[in-house]
């Protein structure tokens, strides 16, 4: 049979068993960017109409939080914030952490969640992930204008805090945030697929996260409490996002910059071992689930 | 030599399921598979798997979902995917539509696929009609100014103007297939995927439904693959046909040779026996044997057309003082009912018949029904008042074969031949 443009090279595109491990699909990724933004519209959208007190759940949970470390850590425990009002510092810590623990959460069962849609209509599945940690920047928008609230409040009370110009380098320090929490989140949702089990872990693993983070302590508390434990903290790259945040817009503490060097390499690393093995599982996860 | 405009290819491809895999779910699953593996016992979960295989237990941990699917598309055509459940055409949209990957073959591709394999997917209950008619379309592969060039068309289309800015779930269901359905139909792919999606929506939106596919392919030049159990609706549609059974591709080609090849895998005979315990029947009779008889005296499931068909009931009368009427229907392989014919002069409407085993024989003309497959229907009825005491369908089956004769009704033509019938009638 003799077929018009038999060649290979007239065809739009093959589908074939192999696919390429280190293919990224990113070109489609990008095609499909009018879906990502629908995704994150729908995602924002359905929050407000589906609760009744809408986004304000979201300024309850880490004002609530913030007395409650203040409490616990700051009163009873007695940790030392300097001259900073221990509340401004444990608000500014999880306003961050928040927005990490909600892009690893919210990413991490995209599979399982979505199971129905994949398995009806194709369209890269890592815009799924990309859209939750877009959209939950809204959460952490309504979260940091909170912060704001707070801190204007204890600046006008004389509290010492100050705004260092770095700060315009803030958005850069939630972009790692996200991207940290995205690449850890995909990794996990693969494992999901695969494994129930891990849902329990990032429940408790959070959590534990958490304390080797230096959310509720400064950085160098722990290098002088523990020494012997304080590599913990140290190859944490969560633990240099946080206290340069803090750094940044509460002034205290330090930066060190090989710190932040490496968490930026830790953290592509992560997104990119995540993407992968997002990519790997997206191919035959709809037989396994 | 004719040049093809073939605008899809697949080529070898299977899929392989791998039994006791979807078993298995936890980490402690696995790890105690190991631990079992590592002792040399056999695999504790695999049992758990093994029903997959539905109808025969298999020796291997594998099933072929698919096997070796070959055919090729031209672009403009709408092409039916006929099967019965399990035969593997869902797994083979889900291929076509990238939503898993084969195990082997390739499927080459001169244009963008779209699938609808179930209608509404990514549909947001809380989003309004509009709001999801953008994300539907994303979903499916369109932007957003696509969409927007498209959103009056696709809301007038689905009938839904009035709700359009309600969230869709206080729609009904039949609302949501429209909207969803609309906003496929609009979409722009050279290839359309679509299952089932006729199942739901009242007769007036079906009759929309396929008229927008017929429009699609014909108007538009582009291509529709077509899964559907509703073979009216195949094929009113479809122009050609892939037969799929156990996996594989049974046929290829006509939708019309298709569909009657649908229809003849059913499992078919041409002779029935039932034991008294099951045969079918009513209080009073049981229905025993059904034999199809061609000219001579033989059982035959095969008949030439320009020969009588003889169809012969025996059943036993088990309560005397019964008066009582025997039914016939005819289906053919599209399952439209030829005719239904009632023995209404019978004796047995007068005189009752004795306890024991009784025969009924009804005749259809040669030259009568066209070529094709049939299955037949009988039916025990009383009058005053009238009653169907039992209806048993698929009884029994015969194919007709048409033949060029000075015998038949074709005569000496040997082309197509229309029509549901094919009775000898007079000319004056």
């Amino acid at each position: 049979m003799v077929t018009k443009n038999d060649d290979k090279d007239a065809w739009l595109f093959e589908i074939t068993p192999k696919n390429d491990f280190f293919s990224l699909h990113l070109k489609e990724v990008w095609r499909y960017r009018d879906l990502l933004m629908l995704f994150v519209k729908r995602d924002v959208v359905t929050v407000y109409k589906q609760t009744v007190l809408g986004p304000l759940w979201y300024l309850i949970q880490p004002l609530l939080t913030s007395v409650m470390f203040t409490l616990i850590f700051n009163t009873v425990a007695g940790i030392n914030t300097g001259t900073t009002p221990p509340f401004l510092f444990n608000l500014a810590s999880i306003t961050i952490w928040n927005y990490f623990t909600s892009c690893l959460n919210d990413t991490s069962d995209t599979f399982k969640k979505n199971a129905s849609i994949f398995g009806k209509v194709y369209f890269p599945r890592v815009i799924m992930p990309i859209s939750v940690v877009v959209s939950n920047l809204l959460k952490f928008g309504i979260q940091f204008i909170i912060f704001i609230v707070f801190y204007i409040y204890f600046y006008c009370k004389g509290a010492d805090i100050s705004l260092s110009f770095l700060v315009l380098l803030f958005p850069l320090l939630v972009v790692l945030m996200g991207v940290l929490g995205l690449g850890l989140g995909m990794f996990i949702s693969s494992l999901v697929t695969k494994y129930r089990d891990f849902t329990y872990l990032i429940a408790f693993g959070v959590q534990l996260l958490m304390y080797i983070s230096a959310v509720v302590y400064p950085m160098s508390l722990i290098q002088e409490k523990i020494p012997g434990y304080g590599w913990v903290v140290r190859y944490n790259p969560l633990a240099y996002i946080v206290e340069t945040a803090r750094y940044l817009l509460l002034g205290v503490g330090e930066v060190s910059a090989l710190g932040l060097a490496y968490t930026v390499v830790v953290t592509i690393a992560v997104f990119f071992v995540g993407l992968l093995f997002f990519n790997k599982t997206e191919k035959r996860f709809i037989d396994t689930v | 030599m004719s040049t093809k405009d073939i605008i899809l290819k697949v080529e070898n491809i299977s899929k392989q399921y791998r039994l006791g895999q979807v078993g298995t779910g936890t980490l402690s699953h696995d790890l105690n598979r190991w631990w079992h593996q590592v002792r040399g016992k056999e695999d504790p979960y695999l049992k758990v798997g093994e029903v997959n295989n539905r109808n025969i237990k298999g020796n291997s941990d594998y099933v072929w979902a698919l096997q070796d699917i070959t055919f090729e598309v031209e672009k403009g055509e709408v092409l039916g995917i006929i099967g019965k459940n399990g035969a593997g055409k869902s797994t083979l949209l889900k291929i076509l539509s990238k939503v898993t990957s084969p195990t082997t073959g390739s499927i080459k591709s001169r244009g963008r696929i779209a699938s609808l394999l179930e209608v509404g997917t990514g549909f947001n209950p809380e989003l309004t009609g509009r709001e999801n008619i953008y994300l539907n379309g994303a979903i499916l592969g369109m932007t957003k100014k696509e969409i927007a060039s498209k959103l009056d068309e696709i809301i007038e289309f689905s009938g839904c103007e009035r709700y359009i800015d309600t969230p869709v779930k206080r729609y009904s269901s039949g609302m949501t297939v429209r909207l969803a359905f609309a906003v496929a139909a609009f979409l722009e792919p050279e290839i359309l995927v679509v299952d089932e999606v006729l199942a739901v929506g009242d007769a007036e939106f079906q009759k929309k439904a396929i008229g927008k596919m017929q429009d699609i392919s014909r108007g538009e030049g582009r291509t529709v693959l077509f899964v559907s159990h509703n073979m009216a609706a195949v094929k009113s549609l479809c122009t050609k046909g892939v037969v799929l059974e156990y996996g594989k591709v049974v046929f290829s080609g006509d939708i019309d040779d298709a569909i009657d090849e649908y229809f003849r895998n059913a499992d078919q005979t041409a002779s029935r026996e039932w034991q008294k315990e099951n045969a079918p029947g009513c209080d009073f009779l049981k229905l025993l044997k059904v034999n199809v008889f061609a000219s001579g005296q033989e059982v035959s499931l095969n008949h030439s057309i320009s020969d009588d068909i003889k169809i012969e009931f025996t059943y036993e009368i088990l309560k005397e003082d019964q008066l009582f009427t025997h039914g016939f229907n005819l289906f053919n392989s599209h399952n439209i009912h030829i005719f239904s014919s009632h023995d209404k002069n019978s004796e047995t409407l007068t005189t009752p018949l004795k306890k024991g085993i009784h025969k009924k024989t009804i005749t259809i003309p040669g030259n009568f029904l066209a070529e094709g497959g049939y299955t037949c229907s009988f039916a025990i009825m009383r009058y005053n008042p009238f009653h169907v005491e039992f209806q048993q369908r698929d009884i029994v089956a015969f194919n007709v074969i048409d033949e060029v004769s000075t015998n038949t009704v074709r005569g000496n033509y040997s082309g197509h031949f229309p029509g549901v019938i094919r009775p000898q009638l007079n000319w004056e």
